[in-house]
């Protein structure tokens, strides 16, 4: 039981803290994903049921690897952000909670890393 | 003042069922899906870079029937989350968001990925030379 007033209490909680950053985020990685991903389907239904060969020529021209890229950069922000507005949705345990969101994280960041290091070998190497 | 007996939202129950409720609810699903997703994507690079017999697994397990019905899955879950995204994007500007107008953007979302699905995979299998 506290005697602290129910507004003294809320202040600085909510989402005036770092929520708008987040929104921000989630809408600018969108309107870059709107442009990425058309090019992407595109590219992947080009490359359908193509060798090894085929698909490192493509990811070995410049553009391709920088769009690749910025497609990684954006997908991977973009899925970080959205997953972790559903955890702290949808899962009440803080304690629970706050590990999820740490792990969502961590995990958002390795893939990401994964996919820039291959397409940087594949564009760089061959 | 007590806190523990305030209305609670949501309280799904109470309220009638709407088409826009479920095309929200979709497109968290089709949002961790396509989460589930890039797991595809990163078998995919990482293969590439690791080699032509890598990359031949993820070919084969692809090509596979069960294979072409996730991508399949993935392929729509894609085009819905992008375009029901633009229709959030509009939201956000504050247009759109009358109920009616509403209704009819999600009947344009639901068909447009559908639409979109098809037209991908159509092109994915001329690429292919298999129609």
């Amino acid at each position: 039981m506290s005697l602290r007033t129910p507004i003294g209490r809320a202040r600085g909680l909510g989402s005036a803290k770092s929520g708008l950053h987040h929104w921000w985020m989630e809408r600018i990685t969108a309107v870059a994903l709107i442009p990425l991903t058309l090019w992407f389907v595109v590219a992947l239904v080009g490359l359908t049921g193509a060798d090894h060969a085929t698909a490192v020529a493509w990811l070995q021209t410049p553009l391709n690897a920088i769009l690749m890229l910025l497609l990684i950069v954006a997908t991977f922000h973009h899925m970080q952000l959205g997953l972790q507005v559903m955890i702290e949705d949808y899962i009440h345990a803080e304690g629970l909670k706050i590990t999820m969101v740490i792990v969502e994280k961590l995990a958002s960041f390795g893939l990401a890393v994964a996919c820039g290091v291959a397409v940087l070998k594949v564009s760089f190497g061959g | 003042m007590s806190t523990g007996n305030r209305p609670l939202s949501p309280h799904l129950q109470v309220y009638k069922f709407e088409w826009t409720m479920a095309l929200s609810i979709v497109h968290r699903m089709t949002g961790v899906g396509l989460a589930a997703g890039t797991l595809l994507m990163v078998w995919w690079l990482v293969a590439m870079a690791d080699g032509s017999t890598s990359f031949l697994t993820v070919q084969t397990v692809m090509a596979s029937w069960i294979g072409r019905l996730l991508l399949l899955g993935w392929t729509w879950a894609l085009f819905y989350h992008l375009c029901n995204g633009i229709r959030h994007l509009v939201w956000d500007t504050g247009r759109g968001l009358e109920l009616p107008v509403a209704r009819a953007s999600g009947y344009v979302v639901a068909l447009a990925s559908v639409v979109l699905t098809v037209a991908a995979w159509v092109a994915g299998y001329m690429a292919m030379g298999a129609l």
